[in-house]
């Protein structure tokens, strides 16, 4: 039975098993596609209908600034970056911690990925999704956003491929399309047992179609494998890229708070962290709504929370070399940049942002503390202000001390600000409510690689090679007139 | 409905029936039900299962994918054709002298090729998959077995093709069955409502 067997195949005796509840491959179906194929549950309305309405802040702050312009903002002369660059970087950070447990983890043959890799990678998606928006609309003249893809013009322009910028455009686009397949690829196995469930013409057409006629033959899970082993191995490379372009869009240029080598690691690092408190979040309240405590278990939860502690380290460590190398430079800039940073007019989003990133996960070096289902929820939500607060730390207090005194200024929100950054929340909650809704929230063909009667070697010992065919009472009258001869 | 997609021989007959499928409990005995129907020498036939089954290839006989080497291909015309594109934009097409550095400054062409790299890649990696997998194929005589709806849920199938040269009808049947199989049953080969189209 699943629940008393270790069925990780790792050596340390006593560590939980993946899946709880001894499941089997029928009732692991169910539990995956009940929630797919039963009315829609009051709880889901619960989300949806505010998701929705946020969403419709969203559009709304986008129309007004189509209309009016980036005048809307609180943006000023040295601020002329403001909360569409934050919520950008925070959105595509948000999405990286999906590619790390889908694609990384998969190359480490952690398996307890299973589980919630599927959520995972559609929270990447629409994390992605919410990103794009923004360098879309914060150009100003939106009807000329075309000019960041390398089109064919009467003008006969081109995009400056020397510019960290335009690699952003190509590394997030890529990172979303590569993302997409990846999450595709995954989904079509379940896409098909959803099909083979349906009771209704219109279901078994709609799943049937995404389905694309697959049968579970094993000629093509080989071929299947193969590709999704490389896609994991295309998109590890990829996501570490992505948010390295994105930290280029500051290290590359000369300002003070910006202009540092250490970007490209410590965003990688800071995206996964707060993308993995974003699946936390999400993971708690999916596991409940839906009823699947027994496979996205304490043990996943608990193993976030390492992640969580691993990099929230990691991002704690970054802003203490910052603060180093802008005194052991030497340069009066650099060192005013970061004092100012701490200790000036932006001193108090400094602070959330290192009481929420770094003082919040130590906490997590408590077992007791990484399986406190309360302590999760709120730990994940702080970090996740924090990360946004951390983008906002570099885009603004660098910013607003410009190298001319009479040019400092100080950047003020205004409702606009807000309005798109909650309505950007709208638009990925609306996405991931439809997700949860008609779509298996759990990688089921996957899961059931790991239940100990999927090895179909189960009982025998590890070392033993069993010969072709030498089964005795399976050979024993199984040779017919034309099949015998082996 | 043609048959085409099934890479059916030619018979001057016609076939009577798709073939025969077999259902088995566990993993265990699909494994060693697959070694046993490799070593039998039948050649056109397949095992369907919810879950890739690890290692049934071995057990099956097939050989490995050659998907990487479509990858490698697209992976590098990607990348070829993303260094080629900036190199043209700034030599060619729109050369801008900047801070007086050269029109091929390649270092700075690097992170588009190497995503236009991975895209290429990952493009061939999912359309090579489709291709080889000759997906979407959405009519296959398996659907016909009522039982076959399993193969999504926990049933693990073994399908022996009637133009398999080894078929014998009863007795390909038998063996499946003496091999531990729950269930076998005979798949017709076009469903009884249409008429034209038989191979």
């Amino acid at each position: 039975m699943a629940q008393s067997q270790d069925n990780t195949h790792e050596p340390a005796a006593g560590r939980a098993p993946l899946i709880v509840g001894g499941y089997d491959f029928r009732s692991l179906t169910e539990a995956v596609a009940v929630p797919v194929e039963r009315k829609t549950p009051i709880g889901w309305w619960c989300f949806f209908l505010p998701s929705v309405a946020l969403l419709g802040l969203f559009g709304v702050s986008i129309g007004w600034l189509f209309w009016e312009g980036t005048g809307i903002w609180g943006l000023n002369n040295p601020v002329s970056w403001g909360f569409a660059i934050v919520n950008f970087v925070f959105w595509v950070g948000i999405g990286h911690a999906g590619t790390l447990i889908s694609a990384i983890l998969f190359l480490f043959r952690q398996k307890w990925r299973t589980s919630i890799n599927r959520a995972a990678e559609a929270m990447t998606i629409f994390a992605v999704m919410c990103a794009m928006v923004f360098p879309g609309i914060h150009v100003g003249r939106v009807w000329v956003a075309y000019w960041m893809f390398p089109l064919p013009n009467q003008m006969d322009m081109w995009p400056n491929f020397r510019s960290p910028l335009i690699w952003d455009v190509f590394a997030v686009s890529i990172y979303g399309t590569v993302s997409l397949m990846f999450w595709y690829v995954g989904l079509i196995p379940d896409l098909a047992t959803i099909r083979d469930r349906a009771k209704t013409r219109i279901r078994k057409l709609a799943y049937g179609a995404f389905a694309l006629g697959w049968r579970g033959s094993h000629r093509n899970w080989l071929h299947y494998e193969r590709a999704y082993l490389m896609l994991a191995g295309l998109a590890t490379p990829l996501v570490l890229s992505v948010h390295s372009v994105v930290s280029m869009d500051f290290a590359t240029a000369q300002l003070p708070g910006w202009h540092t080598t250490i970007f490209p690691p410590y965003f990688v690092a800071g995206a996964i962290f707060s993308g993995f408190a974003m699946v936390m979040t999400l993971m708690l309240i999916c596991r409940v709504l839906f009823r699947m405590e027994n496979i996205i278990t304490m043990r996943h939860l608990e193993n976030m929370a390492k992640i969580m502690l691993l990099t929230g380290c990691m991002v704690g460590y970054a802003y203490a070399i910052e603060m180093f190398i802008a005194w052991y430079s030497g340069n009066p800039y650099e060192q005013f940049a970061f004092a100012n940073r701490a200790l000036g007019p932006y001193a108090w989003a400094y602070w959330i942002m290192v009481s929420c990133n770094v003082i919040t996960p130590q906490l997590f070096w408590f077992k007791k503390m990484r399986n406190h289902i309360g302590w999760l929820f709120i730990s994940s939500i702080l970090i996740n202000i924090g990360m946004w607060f951390e983008r906002f730390v570099i885009v603004a207090s660098s910013l607003h001390r410009d190298f001319l005194p009479a040019s400092w200024d100080y950047y003020q929100a205004t409702f606009w600000d807000f309005a798109s950054l909650i309505g950007s929340f709208g638009l990925f909650f609306t996405m991931f409510c439809l997700f949860a809704r008609f779509l298996p929230m759990v990688a089921t063909a996957e899961v059931k690689t790991v239940l100990p009667e999927a090895d179909p070697h189960q009982g025998e010992e590890l070392v033993r090679v069993v010969p072709a065919g030498s089964d005795p009472d399976a050979l024993a009258q199984a040779a017919p007139a034309g099949g015998g001869g082996a | 409905m043609g048959l085409m997609h099934l890479d059916v021989p030619e018979a001057s007959g016609g076939y009577s029936h798709y073939g025969v499928l077999a259902r088995f409990r566990t993993a265990k005995a699909l494994y060693r039900a697959c070694e046993a129907v490799r070593d039998a020498g039948y050649s056109k036939w397949d095992a369907l299962t919810p879950f890739p089954v690890h290692g049934l290839e071995k057990a099956m006989g097939l050989k490995p994918s050659r998907l990487p080497f479509l990858v490698l291909a697209t992976g590098l015309t990607g990348a070829g054709l993303g260094f080629g594109l900036q190199s043209w934009v700034h030599i060619m097409a729109y050369p801008l002298v900047i801070s007086g550095k050269p029109l091929f400054t390649w270092p700075a062409f690097v992170p588009v090729t190497f995503e236009l790299g991975v895209l290429g890649a990952a493009l061939g990696a999912v359309l090579g998959m489709f291709a080889l997998n000759k997906l979407p194929t959405y009519h296959h005589p398996l659907f016909r077995s009522e039982n076959f709806a399993r193969v999504t849920d926990d049933g693990l199938f073994i399908a022996i093709e009637s133009w398999d040269p080894k078929y014998d009808d009863q007795a390909t049947a038998d063996f499946l069955s003496g091999l531990g199989a729950v269930e076998v049953e005979r798949v017709p080969i076009e469903d009884p409502r249409d008429d034209e189209g038989a191979a």
